[in-house]
């Protein structure tokens, strides 16, 4: 058995990196690319769905031996919808125009594979320190790719970050433009493949066969 | 009359609820693979989003929105925070029940659909659907004919995607990219050739 410190970096390290969820995993994409056009969506979507995971699965995990296997998901979806709906109303309260643009993104973290995913997978078998620690992780894993998607659309997109116009008057005046396909919604999907590929050729995960 | 047809191709092609909003991105990689089990989903798919999303906006505006307990005497009531819970909710019995009588009556259609109409109840799309006809505001009507519109708008993503796909294992793709990469890369391409369609208005 593991002292408690290292079991903890290596619950990171796979949540983050080897066993990133969005990447390696393939879960959770379906909100992932609709909100990466602007960096600061991304980065409040992200915190909401790295803590949303990190609750539920405590949560779920601290009722473990007390939820009946057969009505398990149901249970969990309604832990999970809890959480959203506190999310939702905080975002309300205090980041209106952000909440706004996230629009029903912020709802659809309940039906996000990851949480769900996360909590069967993780949770029903490990204690709650443990989970809460996977579930941030595993967010913090999401961030990692949503905020390189963002970052990217953003600035090959619009020139700008975080709204910010950052390529020089200069570089537009030799006949440098704005990628606008970067902002609709292909470029999402062209950009991660391209990071998934990246990904790959980095850490040498082994490849599903064919 | 005309407005409802715009709406539905709409939903269908331009405002794709796969490849325009990415929704329902996870089972749409997982079996994307075949084209039977991908033609089979699309159209549990297509059936459980024509049931849920004038379920969810009788239930929505009958009891949730803003002013409408105002028949029970409480008109200053607003439960509409609780759209989320109260839409998985009902998706999920909604499917778990549609899943009964269609066992119970049709059991070569439960043979057909059976299999994937629980993995339904967890589908974005279904849940994303009924969050977009309370935020644009649709009538009744149109509530059901953008849930059919955006059904047969992933039923169409999914099935091109399949037989891409399988037309693409005979492919040299490079190594890094094989599996998702690819996947994503194709999907950008399809959700070019959808974008094709926005000029287009009726």
């Amino acid at each position: 058995m593991l002292n408690d410190s290292s079991r903890y970096k290596e619950i990171l390290v796979k949540g983050i990196w080897t066993e990133n969820p969005v990447a390696y995993q393939v879960l959770g994409i379906c909100s992932a690319l609709a909100v990466t056009v602007k960096m600061s969506t991304a980065i409040v979507m992200s915190l909401a769905l790295t803590l949303v995971t990190a609750f539920s699965s405590m949560i779920i995990s601290s009722m473990r031996k007390k939820i009946p296997s057969n009505i398990r998901i149901i249970a969990e979806l309604a832990v999970i919808a809890s959480l959203v709906i506190v999310t939702d109303e905080i975002l309300k309260a205090f980041f209106y125009d952000i909440s706004k643009q996230l629009s029903i993104f912020v709802g659809l973290i309940i039906t996000n594979c990851i949480v769900l995913g996360r909590a069967e997978a993780f949770a029903l078998a490990n204690n709650p320190v443990d989970s809460f620690v996977d579930g941030i992780a595993n967010g913090l894993g999401y961030s990692l790719i949503l905020i390189a998607v963002a970052f990217l659309r953003e600035l090959l997109g619009t020139g700008q970050f975080f709204g910010f116009s950052v390529i020089p008057n200069c570089i537009y005046d030799i006949g440098y433009q704005n990628m606008g396909l970067m902002v609709l919604a292909p470029g999402a999907f062209f950009i991660i493949g391209l990071l998934v590929w990246l990904k790959n050729s980095l850490s040498g995960i082994s490849h599903e066969k064919r | 009359m005309g407005d409802l047809f715009s709406l539905f191709i709409n939903s269908v092609f331009i405002g794709n609820i796969l490849l325009a909003y990415f929704l329902g991105m996870c089972s749409f990689i997982a079996v994307s693979k075949n084209i039977e089990t991908a033609t089979g989903l699309g159209f549990a798919v297509i059936f459980v989003l024509t049931i849920t999303s004038p379920v969810n906006w009788l239930i929505y505006h009958g009891l949730l929105a803003p002013g409408a307990l105002s028949w029970a005497g409480f008109p200053d009531i607003d439960l509409s925070f609780l759209k989320y819970i109260t839409f998985i909710a009902v998706i999920a019995a909604l499917v778990q029940a549609v899943e009964m009588i269609i066992d119970k009556y049709s059991p070569l259609l439960y043979a057909s659909l059976g299999v994937f109409l629980p993995l339904i109840a967890v589908n974005c799309a279904i849940l994303g659907t009924s969050l977009f006809v309370v935020e644009r505001n649709y009538t009744f009507i149109e509530s059901i004919i953008f849930g059919a519109g955006s059904g047969t708008g992933w039923l169409l993503a999914i099935v091109s995607m399949a037989a891409i796909t399988k037309k693409l294992s005979y492919a040299d793709v490079p190594k890094g990219l094989e599996g998702f990469g690819i996947t994503m890369i194709v999907a950008g391409l399809m959700a070019m050739t959808f974008m094709m369609f926005s000029g287009i208005t009726l």
